[in-house]
Protein backbone atom coordinates (compact mmCIF):
# COMPACT_ATOMS: atom_id res chain seq x y z
CA UNK A 1 0.00 0.00 0.00
CA UNK A 2 2.76 2.15 1.01
CA UNK A 3 4.22 2.38 -2.41
CA UNK A 4 1.04 3.64 -3.88
CA UNK A 5 0.11 6.55 -1.84
CA UNK A 6 2.20 9.41 -3.46
CA UNK A 7 0.44 8.12 -7.11
CA UNK A 8 -3.15 7.72 -5.29
CA UNK A 9 -2.71 11.27 -3.96
CA UNK A 10 -1.91 12.99 -7.26
CA UNK A 11 -5.01 11.52 -8.66
CA UNK A 12 -7.12 11.85 -6.29
CA UNK A 13 -5.86 15.92 -6.73
CA UNK A 14 -6.36 15.75 -10.46
CA UNK A 15 -10.11 14.50 -9.59
CA UNK A 16 -9.88 11.00 -11.01
CA UNK A 17 -11.39 7.79 -9.82
CA UNK A 18 -9.36 5.30 -8.47
CA UNK A 19 -9.89 1.55 -8.25
CA UNK A 20 -7.80 -0.49 -5.10
CA UNK A 21 -6.72 -4.30 -6.02
CA UNK A 22 -5.44 -5.91 -3.21
CA UNK A 23 -3.83 -9.85 -2.90
CA UNK A 24 -6.24 -11.15 0.11
CA UNK A 25 -5.43 -14.90 -0.15
CA UNK A 26 -3.08 -16.99 -1.79
CA UNK A 27 -2.76 -20.91 -2.44
CA UNK A 28 0.18 -22.78 -3.30
CA UNK A 29 2.87 -20.71 -4.76
CA UNK A 30 2.94 -17.21 -5.01
CA UNK A 31 5.24 -14.10 -5.94
CA UNK A 32 3.19 -11.22 -3.45
CA UNK A 33 1.82 -12.04 -0.33
CA UNK A 34 -1.39 -10.82 0.94
CA UNK A 35 -1.75 -7.17 1.33
CA UNK A 36 0.18 -6.94 -1.98
CA UNK A 37 -1.91 -3.87 -3.51
CA UNK A 38 -2.24 -1.82 -7.11
CA UNK A 39 -4.41 1.23 -7.61
CA UNK A 40 -5.49 2.36 -11.06
CA UNK A 41 -6.88 5.59 -12.35
CA UNK A 42 -9.84 5.92 -14.59
CA UNK A 43 -7.33 7.15 -17.00
CA UNK A 44 -5.41 4.00 -16.93
CA UNK A 45 -2.32 4.49 -14.95
CA UNK A 46 -1.00 2.39 -12.73
CA UNK A 47 0.54 1.87 -9.25
CA UNK A 48 1.74 -0.64 -7.12
CA UNK A 49 1.50 -4.22 -8.03
CA UNK A 50 0.14 -7.94 -7.05
CA UNK A 51 2.09 -10.25 -8.83
CA UNK A 52 5.41 -10.87 -10.93
CA UNK A 53 3.67 -8.96 -13.92
CA UNK A 54 1.81 -12.10 -14.88
CA UNK A 55 -1.29 -10.65 -14.07
CA UNK A 56 -1.34 -7.13 -13.58
CA UNK A 57 -2.80 -6.28 -17.45
CA UNK A 58 -5.92 -8.47 -16.62
CA UNK A 59 -6.00 -6.86 -13.38
CA UNK A 60 -6.06 -3.04 -14.72
CA UNK A 61 -9.12 -4.43 -17.11
CA UNK A 62 -10.98 -5.24 -14.01
CA UNK A 63 -10.42 -2.36 -12.29
CA UNK A 64 -11.11 0.02 -15.03
CA UNK A 65 -14.71 -1.86 -14.74
CA UNK A 66 -14.62 -1.82 -11.32
CA UNK A 67 -14.52 2.08 -11.75
CA UNK A 68 -17.30 2.37 -14.07
CA UNK A 69 -19.45 -0.10 -12.25
CA UNK A 70 -18.93 1.12 -8.66
CA UNK A 71 -19.04 -3.25 -8.31
CA UNK A 72 -16.41 -4.37 -5.74
CA UNK A 73 -15.42 -7.73 -6.41
CA UNK A 74 -13.47 -10.94 -5.40
CA UNK A 75 -11.12 -12.11 -8.69
CA UNK A 76 -9.31 -15.41 -9.04
CA UNK A 77 -6.36 -15.80 -11.01
CA UNK A 78 -4.47 -19.47 -11.57
CA UNK A 79 -4.06 -22.40 -13.97
CA UNK A 80 -6.80 -25.41 -13.94
CA UNK A 81 -7.15 -27.29 -17.11
CA UNK A 82 -10.11 -25.33 -18.41
CA UNK A 83 -9.02 -21.91 -17.92
CA UNK A 84 -5.64 -22.66 -19.44
CA UNK A 85 -5.54 -20.15 -22.19
CA UNK A 86 -6.90 -17.54 -19.70
CA UNK A 87 -4.48 -15.04 -17.94
CA UNK A 88 -2.86 -17.18 -15.32
CA UNK A 89 0.82 -17.47 -12.50
CA UNK A 90 4.00 -18.95 -14.09
CA UNK A 91 5.01 -20.22 -11.22
CA UNK A 92 1.72 -22.25 -10.66
CA UNK A 93 0.05 -20.63 -7.72
CA UNK A 94 -3.51 -18.90 -7.54
CA UNK A 95 -4.25 -15.81 -5.97
CA UNK A 96 -7.29 -14.05 -5.02
CA UNK A 97 -7.63 -10.14 -5.77
CA UNK A 98 -10.14 -8.14 -3.63
CA UNK A 99 -10.90 -4.77 -5.83
CA UNK A 100 -13.19 -2.30 -5.09
CA UNK A 101 -13.27 1.56 -5.66
CA UNK A 102 -11.89 4.26 -3.65
CA UNK A 103 -14.84 5.72 -1.85
CA UNK A 104 -14.01 5.06 1.88
CA UNK B 1 -13.84 11.85 -6.60
CA UNK B 2 -15.70 10.85 -3.08
CA UNK B 3 -14.26 11.59 0.09
CA UNK B 4 -11.83 8.97 1.50
CA UNK B 5 -11.84 9.92 5.36
CA UNK B 6 -10.65 6.04 5.93
CA UNK B 7 -8.09 6.17 3.09
CA UNK B 8 -6.75 9.53 4.22
CA UNK B 9 -6.23 8.42 7.79
CA UNK B 10 -4.78 5.08 6.69
CA UNK B 11 -2.42 7.22 4.57
CA UNK B 12 -1.16 9.41 7.33
CA UNK B 13 -0.25 6.87 9.29
CA UNK B 14 1.48 4.35 7.24
CA UNK B 15 3.34 8.22 5.67
CA UNK B 16 4.28 8.78 10.27
CA UNK B 17 5.40 4.93 10.56
CA UNK B 18 2.50 4.56 13.05
CA UNK B 19 0.81 0.94 13.47
CA UNK B 20 -2.07 0.67 11.82
CA UNK B 21 -4.90 -2.20 10.56
CA UNK B 22 -7.55 -1.81 8.43
CA UNK B 23 -10.43 -4.64 8.07
CA UNK B 24 -12.42 -5.05 5.17
CA UNK B 25 -15.41 -7.41 4.09
CA UNK B 26 -14.54 -9.55 1.22
CA UNK B 27 -17.68 -11.84 1.30
CA UNK B 28 -20.57 -12.03 3.30
CA UNK B 29 -23.13 -9.66 4.14
CA UNK B 30 -22.24 -5.65 4.06
CA UNK B 31 -18.97 -6.53 1.38
CA UNK B 32 -16.51 -3.20 1.16
CA UNK B 33 -17.50 -2.24 4.76
CA UNK B 34 -13.95 -0.97 6.71
CA UNK B 35 -12.90 -0.83 10.16
CA UNK B 36 -9.52 1.00 10.81
CA UNK B 37 -8.09 0.97 13.65
CA UNK B 38 -4.43 2.67 15.90
CA UNK B 39 -3.87 1.01 19.07
CA UNK B 40 -4.63 3.80 22.24
CA UNK B 41 -7.12 5.42 19.65
CA UNK B 42 -11.04 5.66 18.77
CA UNK B 43 -11.49 2.98 15.95
CA UNK B 44 -12.77 4.24 12.48
CA UNK B 45 -15.82 2.80 10.23
CA UNK B 46 -17.84 -0.29 10.90
CA UNK B 47 -18.00 -3.83 9.34
CA UNK B 48 -22.26 -3.14 10.00
CA UNK B 49 -22.61 -4.59 13.05
CA UNK B 50 -21.28 -3.77 16.89
CA UNK B 51 -20.45 -6.96 17.86
CA UNK B 52 -18.77 -8.03 14.79
CA UNK B 53 -16.76 -4.93 15.14
CA UNK B 54 -15.46 -5.29 18.76
CA UNK B 55 -14.16 -8.81 17.93
CA UNK B 56 -12.71 -7.71 14.95
CA UNK B 57 -10.99 -5.11 16.72
CA UNK B 58 -10.03 -7.22 19.07
CA UNK B 59 -8.49 -9.75 16.48
CA UNK B 60 -6.98 -6.80 14.75
CA UNK B 61 -4.70 -5.34 17.69
CA UNK B 62 -3.21 -9.06 17.91
CA UNK B 63 -2.79 -9.79 14.10
CA UNK B 64 -1.07 -5.96 14.18
CA UNK B 65 0.97 -6.70 17.30
CA UNK B 66 2.26 -9.88 14.69
CA UNK B 67 2.94 -8.23 12.01
CA UNK B 68 -0.03 -10.59 10.64
CA UNK B 69 -2.29 -9.83 6.97
CA UNK B 70 -4.59 -12.26 5.70
CA UNK B 71 -8.90 -13.47 5.98
CA UNK B 72 -10.50 -14.54 8.81
CA UNK B 73 -13.83 -15.46 9.31
CA UNK B 74 -16.91 -14.89 11.63
CA UNK B 75 -20.52 -15.22 12.23
CA UNK B 76 -22.67 -12.21 11.21
CA UNK B 77 -22.39 -10.88 14.79
CA UNK B 78 -18.90 -11.54 15.42
CA UNK B 79 -19.24 -15.55 16.43
CA UNK B 80 -16.50 -17.68 16.28
CA UNK B 81 -16.70 -20.87 14.15
CA UNK B 82 -18.83 -19.27 11.97
CA UNK B 83 -18.12 -18.44 8.08
CA UNK B 84 -21.23 -15.81 7.64
CA UNK B 85 -18.50 -13.08 7.08
CA UNK B 86 -14.93 -12.70 5.60
CA UNK B 87 -13.08 -10.18 6.88
CA UNK B 88 -9.37 -9.46 5.25
CA UNK B 89 -7.39 -7.83 8.09
CA UNK B 90 -3.92 -6.05 6.43
CA UNK B 91 -1.66 -5.31 9.45
CA UNK B 92 0.62 -2.34 8.53
CA UNK B 93 3.74 -2.15 11.28
CA UNK B 94 6.38 0.33 11.38
CA UNK B 95 8.89 -0.63 9.31
CA UNK B 96 11.93 -2.78 11.29
CA UNK B 97 14.73 -1.22 12.33
CA UNK B 98 18.44 -1.48 11.59
CA UNK B 99 21.10 -0.12 14.06
CA UNK B 100 24.51 0.41 12.86
CA UNK B 101 27.45 1.21 14.95
CA UNK B 102 30.40 2.59 13.04
CA UNK B 103 30.39 5.39 10.99
CA UNK B 104 32.76 3.13 8.27
CA UNK B 105 32.97 2.60 4.05
CA UNK B 106 31.03 -0.43 4.68
CA UNK B 107 28.44 1.69 7.13
CA UNK B 108 27.52 3.67 3.43
CA UNK B 109 27.05 0.32 1.54
CA UNK B 110 24.29 -0.93 4.37
CA UNK B 111 22.62 2.21 5.09
CA UNK B 112 21.87 1.83 1.31
CA UNK B 113 20.62 -1.61 1.16
CA UNK B 114 18.89 -1.54 4.51
CA UNK B 115 16.88 1.72 2.89
CA UNK B 116 16.27 -0.51 -0.48
CA UNK B 117 15.06 -3.29 2.11
CA UNK B 118 12.62 -0.89 3.83
CA UNK B 119 14.18 -0.40 7.08
CA UNK B 120 14.36 2.53 9.41
CA UNK B 121 18.47 3.31 9.66
CA UNK B 122 19.95 4.59 12.42
CA UNK B 123 24.20 5.35 12.28
CA UNK B 124 25.98 5.21 15.31
CA UNK B 125 29.76 6.71 16.05
CA UNK B 126 31.07 8.48 18.84
CA UNK B 127 33.33 10.19 16.17
CA UNK B 128 31.50 13.45 15.66
CA UNK B 129 33.87 13.89 12.42
CA UNK B 130 33.00 10.35 10.84
CA UNK B 131 28.88 10.16 11.92
CA UNK B 132 27.90 13.11 10.26
CA UNK B 133 24.37 13.03 7.81
CA UNK B 134 26.20 14.42 5.14
CA UNK B 135 28.16 10.85 4.87
CA UNK B 136 24.88 9.10 5.31
CA UNK B 137 22.47 10.87 3.74
CA UNK B 138 20.06 7.83 3.28
CA UNK B 139 20.03 7.56 6.64
CA UNK B 140 16.93 8.28 9.28
CA UNK B 141 19.24 9.39 12.26
CA UNK B 142 23.15 9.75 12.60
CA UNK B 143 24.13 10.14 16.40
CA UNK B 144 27.16 10.87 17.80
CA UNK B 145 27.17 9.04 21.25
CA UNK B 146 28.91 5.89 22.64
CA UNK B 147 26.78 2.39 21.53
CA UNK B 148 25.78 1.47 25.24
CA UNK B 149 24.09 4.89 25.69
CA UNK B 150 22.12 4.86 22.77
CA UNK B 151 21.47 1.24 23.35
CA UNK B 152 19.81 2.42 26.87
CA UNK B 153 17.78 5.05 25.16
CA UNK B 154 16.17 3.00 21.85
CA UNK B 155 17.06 -1.00 23.00
CA UNK B 156 13.43 -1.27 24.52
CA UNK B 157 12.03 -0.40 21.19
CA UNK B 158 14.00 -3.53 19.56
CA UNK B 159 12.34 -6.58 18.38
CA UNK B 160 12.49 -9.73 16.67
CA UNK B 161 12.32 -8.16 13.14
CA UNK B 162 15.18 -5.55 13.88
CA UNK B 163 19.03 -5.69 13.34
CA UNK B 164 22.11 -4.24 15.14
CA UNK B 165 25.18 -4.61 12.72
CA UNK B 166 28.69 -3.90 14.81
CA UNK B 167 30.76 -2.23 11.77
CA UNK B 168 33.06 -0.76 14.10
CA UNK B 169 36.07 -3.69 14.85
CA UNK B 170 37.58 -1.32 17.53
CA UNK B 171 37.73 -3.44 21.09
CA UNK B 172 36.47 -0.04 22.23
CA UNK B 173 33.37 0.29 20.69
CA UNK B 174 32.88 -3.28 19.65
CA UNK B 175 32.79 -4.62 23.53
CA UNK B 176 30.05 -2.08 24.85
CA UNK B 177 27.66 -1.99 21.56
CA UNK B 178 27.92 -5.89 21.71
CA UNK B 179 27.20 -6.07 25.69
CA UNK B 180 24.59 -3.68 24.94
CA UNK B 181 23.10 -5.38 22.38
CA UNK B 182 22.55 -8.76 23.76
CA UNK B 183 20.51 -6.82 26.71
CA UNK B 184 17.77 -6.46 23.96
CA UNK B 185 15.34 -8.41 22.33
CA UNK B 186 17.03 -7.91 19.21
CA UNK B 187 16.65 -10.70 16.48
CA UNK B 188 19.88 -10.04 14.98
CA UNK B 189 22.98 -8.91 16.22
CA UNK B 190 25.96 -9.17 13.31
CA UNK B 191 29.85 -8.42 14.30
CA UNK B 192 32.30 -7.14 11.62
CA UNK B 193 35.96 -8.49 11.68
CA UNK B 194 38.42 -11.29 10.72
CA UNK B 195 38.33 -14.52 12.18
CA UNK B 196 41.50 -12.98 14.47
CA UNK B 197 39.62 -9.86 15.67
CA UNK B 198 36.80 -12.34 16.23
CA UNK B 199 38.97 -14.64 18.47
CA UNK B 200 40.33 -11.75 19.94
CA UNK B 201 37.08 -9.97 20.31
CA UNK B 202 35.05 -13.17 21.57
CA UNK B 203 38.14 -13.31 24.47
CA UNK B 204 37.36 -9.77 25.59
CA UNK B 205 33.56 -10.44 25.51
CA UNK B 206 34.26 -13.50 28.16
CA UNK B 207 36.18 -11.03 30.10
CA UNK B 208 33.00 -9.18 30.12
CA UNK B 209 30.54 -10.99 31.29
CA UNK B 210 29.13 -12.68 28.13
CA UNK B 211 28.11 -16.37 28.59
CA UNK B 212 28.00 -18.91 25.94
CA UNK B 213 24.30 -18.19 25.11
CA UNK B 214 25.19 -14.22 24.61
CA UNK B 215 27.56 -15.30 22.28
CA UNK B 216 25.92 -17.91 20.42
CA UNK B 217 23.49 -14.77 20.11
CA UNK B 218 26.06 -12.87 17.84
CA UNK B 219 27.01 -13.69 13.42
CA UNK B 220 30.68 -13.13 13.86
CA UNK B 221 32.04 -12.58 11.41
CA UNK B 222 29.12 -10.85 9.88
CA UNK B 223 27.75 -11.86 6.76
CA UNK B 224 27.52 -14.91 4.56
CA UNK B 225 30.08 -16.53 2.56
CA UNK B 226 29.07 -15.00 -0.56
CA UNK B 227 33.10 -14.16 -1.40
CA UNK B 228 32.56 -10.48 -2.01
CA UNK B 229 35.03 -7.71 -1.28
CA UNK B 230 33.69 -4.19 -1.72
CA UNK B 231 31.30 -2.76 0.75
CA UNK B 232 28.74 -3.22 -1.50
CA UNK B 233 28.93 -6.76 -2.02
CA UNK B 234 29.76 -7.13 1.66
CA UNK B 235 26.19 -5.41 2.33
CA UNK B 236 25.02 -7.89 0.42
CA UNK B 237 26.30 -10.83 2.17
CA UNK B 238 24.86 -8.99 5.23
CA UNK B 239 21.27 -8.33 4.73
CA UNK B 240 21.01 -12.01 2.96
CA UNK B 241 22.16 -13.34 5.73
CA UNK B 242 19.34 -11.51 8.22
CA UNK B 243 16.63 -12.74 5.30
CA UNK B 244 17.99 -16.26 5.83
CA UNK B 245 18.11 -15.80 9.34
CA UNK B 246 14.28 -15.03 9.46
CA UNK B 247 13.12 -17.51 7.19
CA UNK B 248 15.60 -20.27 8.84
CA UNK B 249 16.79 -21.43 5.47
CA UNK B 250 20.49 -23.37 4.37
CA UNK B 251 21.50 -20.68 1.81
CA UNK B 252 21.95 -22.66 -0.87
CA UNK B 253 21.73 -21.60 -4.42
CA UNK B 254 18.18 -22.28 -5.63
CA UNK B 255 19.64 -24.35 -8.61
CA UNK B 256 21.29 -26.73 -5.87
CA UNK B 257 17.92 -26.95 -4.52
CA UNK B 258 14.16 -28.26 -5.48
CA UNK B 259 10.60 -27.75 -3.94
CA UNK B 260 8.79 -24.83 -4.57
CA UNK B 261 10.61 -21.43 -4.79
CA UNK B 262 7.82 -19.57 -2.77
CA UNK B 263 6.86 -21.42 0.61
Amino acid sequence: MKELLNDVDRWKKQGKDIAVARVVDLDGSGPRLPGAAMAVSSDGEVAGSVSGGCVEGAVVAEALDVIESRDRRMVTFGYSDDEAFAVGLTCGGTIHLFIEPLDW
Amino acid sequence: MADTPIFDTLRDAIEAEAPVALATVTDGPGRGEKLLVLPDHDSMGSLGNADLDRVVERDMLGELAAGRTGIRHYGAEGQAREEVVAVFIESFAPPPQMVIFGAVDFTAALVKVSKFLGYRVTVCDARPVFATPQRFPTADAVVVDWPDRLLKEIGDSLGERDAVAVLTHDAKFDVPAITSALQTDVGYIGVMGSRRTHDDRTGRLVDAGVGPDGLERLRSPIGLDLGGRTPEETAISIVAEIIALHTGRSVQALRDTDGPIHR
